[in-house]
């Protein structure tokens, strides 16, 4: 049994027209209820909904409030190497995009984590491309332990492994993994994935339950918002976070919500214009809808949007935020652009985000986990 | 009124506070103060041990009040205990408060996990207060371990829903014999009256009062609260009757036998 078995109960055609089926008396429904169920989150996405707005938003700050307190997570992305056997239609990394290649050593990951330390980081997500041989397990093995020496919590954002090397790379330090499925409608997902092991869409949105069994202790799942319908694909994500909250009671979980963006290259390819534009009003109702539907996950927010929005934003629902990311390895530690894994809209720095927080009225919390309780 | 002892310390204050949700550390360390509050417990995967300037820790060292590091973040006996030893050397206290979740989402005391942990840290000279369900014979087991008071809760940690294990906490507070401090769920002021009019012999409020609009008046008001229930407590509630008492004794025929 995984989410795959699961999965195959929903037809994307009939969930998409319940939820533009859904009408102001489902929203006010779901509104009056103390706990929300995934026809209420329908709703919540819906067009109907879309009046309620204030009123989900009032909702969800105060649920938020509750659960995280006044407070802001930060993290910060370590992108280790761009190299990359995908072929992906909406990502730099993709193996047609001609581009300088680079995968760091030991001693350009050591100059990376002190230039990270010194912004104050603790929580740190390790990001590369997907390259089994030059960016695999072996390289994991060396690179994760000298990395958690100097930080509390590790994530990683890297290729779907296999239970047994999940299990390993916790027991050297591992402590969450984001696997963002991009889209959960295998035809638009075989469009837009053409080479590598990417391409299946089964071993992917298999992946968190495998991270489950391997005892991680955060999950992070999510679509790529654009790639196809973006009320739908986010239901199968609010969705697959029911099932695994159910299956795996011990797992903790967040969710992001990535806008599809500009990136680099001279693929064919590049320039990919999004299937399905999400407003900034949409992705606030998004917000405040996977808040309502549930109260305790982590709702992370990256740099890919705007300051003003992330500023305005923060209070309603937001728990984690990254901050002063740079996508392309060794970015921290030299200056010089090269590329880019997609644009980053707040180049604000570190210190700059953390006072924003503060003037906002949040505490910003850069560490919250001890390492005694990972591995 | 009378004062509370834990281990080796007398408490004059029975409301215990948490340092976190608050929106900065100058308005955690206000609350707490205003909150009289003589035992602060603070999560040791939030604070820098290291660094005796911490945020959290430096306010609370600086008004001489008490550190009562927890192990939140643990999900076994084995993490717990390795926090707790920690905490111990980086904080120069041997006080606990053990709490180990595998819950994530309701975050919900592991009663068997819970009762080794503790049965260890006692042995390794610990002042032990586990946070616990409202479970009367584990909160016996509890003491019979050595733990130094136990913290049934109230209601789900962080719900706010005030005493809803009312039933089984009176019955705690009627076998136990070590101090028994009401954790978690305690939503409002009244709540914190209603925990110490029981006998509850302290309570521990952190949500209620940070994640209020006005932190440092509810921390206020939660004093008082507690100050006001626990004085009832010792005052000896008036009996409560639910319904009339008949006017002629019904044993009367007896003197007459």
């Amino acid at each position: 049994m995984s989410f795959y078995d699961h999965f195959k109960q929903f037809n994307w055609d009939d969930i998409s027209m319940s939820i533009y089926a859904k009408t102001a008396k489902d929203v006010e429904r779901a509104l009056a209820k103390p706990k929300r169920d995934l026809e209420d989150f329908k709703a919540l996405i819906s067009p109907a909904a879309e009046p309620y707005l204030e009123q989900m938003a009032k909702l969800s700050y105060s649920l938020t409030r509750k659960r995280f307190g006044n407070t802001m997570s930060l993290y910060i992305p370590l992108y280790l190497s761009n190299l990359c056997a995908n072929a992906c239609t909406y990502c730099g990394f993709s193996m047609e995009n001609r581009i300088k290649r680079r995968t760091l050593n030991k001693e350009e990951v050591a100059a990376e984590i002190e230039a990270i330390k010194r912004m104050k980081f603790d929580n740190v997500l390790l990001v590369t491309g997907e390259h089994e041989t030059k960016v695999g397990m072996k390289y994991f093995r060396e690179m994760v332990p000298m990395i958690k020496q100097r930080f509390n919590y590790l994530a990683m954002e890297v290729q779907p492994l296999d239970q047994d090397e999940y299990a390993e790379l916790k027991s050297l330090g591992l402590d969450a993994v984001m696997v963002y499925q991009e889209t959960y409608h295998p035809s638009t997902y075989a469009e837009h994935h053409l080479r590598g092991n990417k391409m299946d869409f089964r071993y992917r949105l298999e992946t968190p339950d495998r991270l489950a069994r391997a005892g991680i202790d955060k999950i992070g799942i999510g679509s790529l918002i654009g790639l196809e319908e973006w009320r739908t694909d986010c239901f199968f994500a609010a969705a697959h976070l029911d099932y695994l909250e159910r299956t795996y009671w011990q797992s903790r979980y967040s969710i992001s919500f990535p806008r599809l963006r500009p990136c680099a290259g001279n693929a064919p390819t590049s320039g990919l214009q999004p299937k399905s534009v999400m407003t900034d009003k949409q992705l606030v109702q998004l917000i405040c809808a996977y808040r309502l539907f549930n109260p305790e996950v982590e709702l992370s927010l990256s740099t890919r949007e705007s300051p003003k929005f992330r500023d305005n934003v923060l209070p309603l629902g937001i728990t984690s935020m990254s901050a002063a990311s740079k996508t392309q390895p060794g970015g921290y530690a030299t200056e010089e652009v090269e590329l880019e894994q997609f644009e980053i809209s707040d180049e604000r720095s570190a210190a700059s985000v953390e006072d924003m927080i503060r003037a906002k009225g949040f505490d910003p919390v850069w560490r919250d986990w001890h390492s005694v309780y990972s591995g | 009124m009378s004062m509370l002892k834990i281990g080796d310390k007398e408490f004059q204050s029975r409301l215990f506070t948490g340092t976190g949700k608050f929106s900065n550390s100058a308005l955690m360390a206000e609350a707490i103060q205003v909150s009289g509050s003589q035992l602060a417990t603070m999560a040791l995967k939030r604070v820098d041990v290291n660094d005796q300037q911490d945020d959290i820790l430096q306010p609370l060292i600086h008004a001489g009040v008490n550190l009562l590091p927890n192990t939140s973040g643990a999900k076994n006996a084995k993490d717990a205990v390795f926090a707790a030893q920690l905490a111990r050397e980086a904080l120069g206290t041997n006080w606990v408060k053990l709490e180990i979740h595998p819950d994530p989402k309701y975050l919900m005391p592991d009663p068997i996990e819970t009762l080794a942990a503790a049965e260890q840290l006692v042995r390794e000279g610990f002042i032990v207060l586990p946070y616990c369900h409202a479970d009367p014979v584990l909160c016996k087991r509890l003491e019979e371990v050595g733990c130094a008071a136990v913290m049934p809760l109230g209601a789900p940690i962080g719900s706010n829903k005030g005493i809803v294990s009312h039933d089984f906490l009176e019955i705690i507070i009627d076998q136990a014999n070590v101090p028994v401090v009401v954790d978690a769920g305690i939503g409002a002021p009244s709540h914190a009256a209603r925990a110490m009019e029981m006998g509850a012999d302290a309570v521990l409020v952190n949500t209620a009062i940070a994640a209020a609009s006005d932190p440092v008046a509810m921390a206020k008001a939660f004093k008082m609260a507690v100050e006001s229930g626990r004085m009832a407590y010792e005052a000896g509630l008036a009996g409560q009757v639910s319904h009339a008492v008949a006017s002629s004794p019904l044993t009367a025929f007896l003197d007459d036998l």
